[in-house]
């Protein structure tokens, strides 16, 4: 009786290890096959002239998606330049000056905030920005991302404001320093490791958006000039390629869907190592 | 100054070897004074009618049990206590014969400097510890900086030991360095009183030793008043003791009176280590 009990429970021991034991390897797996799967679609078009051409005209082969790199890149920029210092001074207000209720507001709303799906976020930077202006923008789509990046920087700098030592605040209060000054000279400083990379995870969340670009900053098969035209982005065009019917167009879909990816693991492997490093002088 | 040194000074140190009279008769000037001061923390009433007069450069040691409201009492001396949500105070608190609570808060906290428990320094390099207080209060021009910043660990018995690293972080230094390193930034805006919570109670007897030596050389510059949980700490440096229990100030007088021939009952119980 006893024996066969303990042996039940070796077996289901050793049923629930291997259980988990799979699902941990699919999840490490699924990253390496989305890479490798990318990689073995695309890579008849991945080479030197995808990088640094603009598309070729319907209908002819060959061409790339280097207005979209830079086109990503310039629609970023104005998603952090908007949505950072927003999200970082009202992080501010809630780590360092709300009371305990009012805190509770305004992470509850900063939460919503962040749910709100990011297609609905799409519509109302059409409606702000496009609507107004008569057409389509950079400037568009850098708005409907700086909007979906406030959310996470609030919160990201409430977390790394709250880290920091309360005998910090005191010892430059003590000096004579006002709250402000305490708090920009201080407590951000040592926080700032931590604020960096967790802005840095979340340009890379943004980067990859499609649905509130489609109708912002539309797509472009040229260079786009200015902050104000319509803008190539990279998850845009990997989105109207795949949709095409020219099987060369879904060929650098694919090998677009691996720069994107690539450029994102990039932002996140060196946010995570500045983390690493911060955590590591915080400690010495 | 050395350790030998030193302990010839406190040996012939006259505050200690003085006979004891009640503070109040002595015609020393006041720096800081309370009058009936109450402290509140929500409903709890940490401070009960606080009385008594901090003497213009001398070292006034706080002692008392964990909880007795002394490091209450030293925190609204600068006026810390308001960062601290939900706190009230009642009474008065007279610096120089000014309501101190009346005054720009930045104000207070630089004429009265204020040294914690664990050392703060903050994450800059050590010239930029030192030179914090100094910028904060507008002071721009390099050369007095630099000067100030000199004078200051000099006088925090560091500049010998940092003097060739001023541009490393101040968190590569020990545990003993980091508390001068805060005496320093706290000298460099040349504070009237330097409140020190316990400065030593994270440090080994040497680095005690070191403070303690510093102290001594500070107090014909600054007024001292030093929390401690040490009661020889208490009694080697401090001109004037006061006994806290419960929130009350239960005897303040010389130290020589407090530690020989204590008036009140419980302070002899205290100082005798019967309990606490």
């Amino acid at each position: 009786m006893d024996l066969r009990v303990s042996r039940r429970r070796k077996i289901v021991n050793v049923v629930m290890l291997s259980l988990s034991g799979v699902c941990t390897a699919l999840v490490m797996g699924v990253l390496f096959f989305i890479l490798g799967y990318l990689f073995w679609h695309g890579a008849k078009s991945l080479n030197w002239n995808f990088l640094t051409q603009v598309p070729k005209p319907s209908g002819q082969t060959g061409g790339g998606v280097a207005n979209a790199i830079a086109g990503s890149a310039k629609v970023l920029l104005l998603a952090t330049c908007i949505g950072v210092p927003i999200g970082f001074l009202a992080g501010v207000y809630l780590a360092e000056y709300s009371g305990k209720t009012f805190a509770f507001t305004i992470r509850y709303v900063v939460d919503l905030l962040n749910g709100v799906p990011s297609i609905v976020i799409g519509i109302v930077a059409y409606a702000l920005v496009v609507r107004p202006m008569g057409h389509y923008s950079a400037l568009a789509g850098g708005v409907a991302l700086g909007i979906m990046m406030i959310p996470i920087a609030v919160r990201t700098t409430e977390e790394f404001l709250r880290s920091v030592p309360n005998s910090m605040r005191e010892g430059a209060m003590a000096l004579g320093a006002t709250r402000a000054r305490t708090i920009f000279t201080v407590v951000a400083p040592a926080a700032i490791s931590g604020l960096i990379s967790g802005m840095m995870l979340n340009l890379a969340r943004v980067a990859g958006e499609t649905a509130p670009l489609l109708f912002t900053a539309l797509g472009n098969m040229f260079w786009s000039r200015g902050w104000l035209q319509p803008i190539a982005t990279l998850p845009v065009t990997i989105y109207n390629y795949a949709i095409a019917p020219e099987e060369d167009l879904h060929q650098q879909a694919w090998a677009a869907g691996f720069v994107l990816l690539f450029l994102v693991l990039g932002i996140n492997v060196t946010a995570r190592m500045i983390i690493a490093r911060g955590s590591a002088s915080a400690r010495r | 100054m050395h350790v030998a040194t030193f302990r010839q000074q406190l040996a012939k140190e006259p505050a200690i070897a003085a006979e004891g009279s009640g503070v109040q008769k002595t015609a020393l000037a006041v720096k800081l004074q309370a009058e009936n001061l109450n402290f509140y923390y929500g409903k709890f009433q940490a401070l009960h009618g606080i009385s008594l007069s901090i003497v213009t450069y001398k070292i006034t040691a706080f002692i008392g049990p964990s909880g007795c409201g002394k490091s209450t009492f030293l925190r609204t001396m600068n006026r810390m206590n308001e960062t601290v949500r939900n706190t009230r105070v009642e009474g008065k608190l007279l610096l120089d014969g000014q309501d101190l609570r009346e005054m720009d808060v930045t104000f207070v906290r630089r004429r009265v400097g204020m040294v914690f428990q664990k050392s703060n320094p903050f994450p800059k390099t050590i010239f930029d510890n030192v030179a914090y207080g100094l910028r904060v209060n507008g002071v721009r021009s390099r050369p007095v900086i630099e000067a100030a910043v000199e004078r200051s660990l000099r006088r925090a018995a560091l500049w010998d030991e940092v003097k060739d690293k001023l541009r490393k972080p101040a968190s590569a230094l020990s545990g003993g360095q980091q508390q001068r390193l805060c005496i320093a930034r706290a000298l460099a805006v040349e504070p009237e009183v330097l409140l020190l919570d316990e400065p030593c109670s994270a440090l080994d007897p040497i680095a005690t030793l070191k403070i303690e030596e510093l102290l001594f050389q500070i107090k014909d510059i600054t007024t001292i008043v030093i929390v401690t949980h040490n009661m020889q700490q208490a009694a080697r440096l401090a001109d004037y003791t006061g006994f806290f229990l419960m929130g009350k100030l239960i005897e303040f007088d010389d130290t020589r009176k407090i530690f020989q021939n204590p008036s009140k009952k419980e302070t002899e119980d205290y100082v005798t280590g019967r309990f606490g």
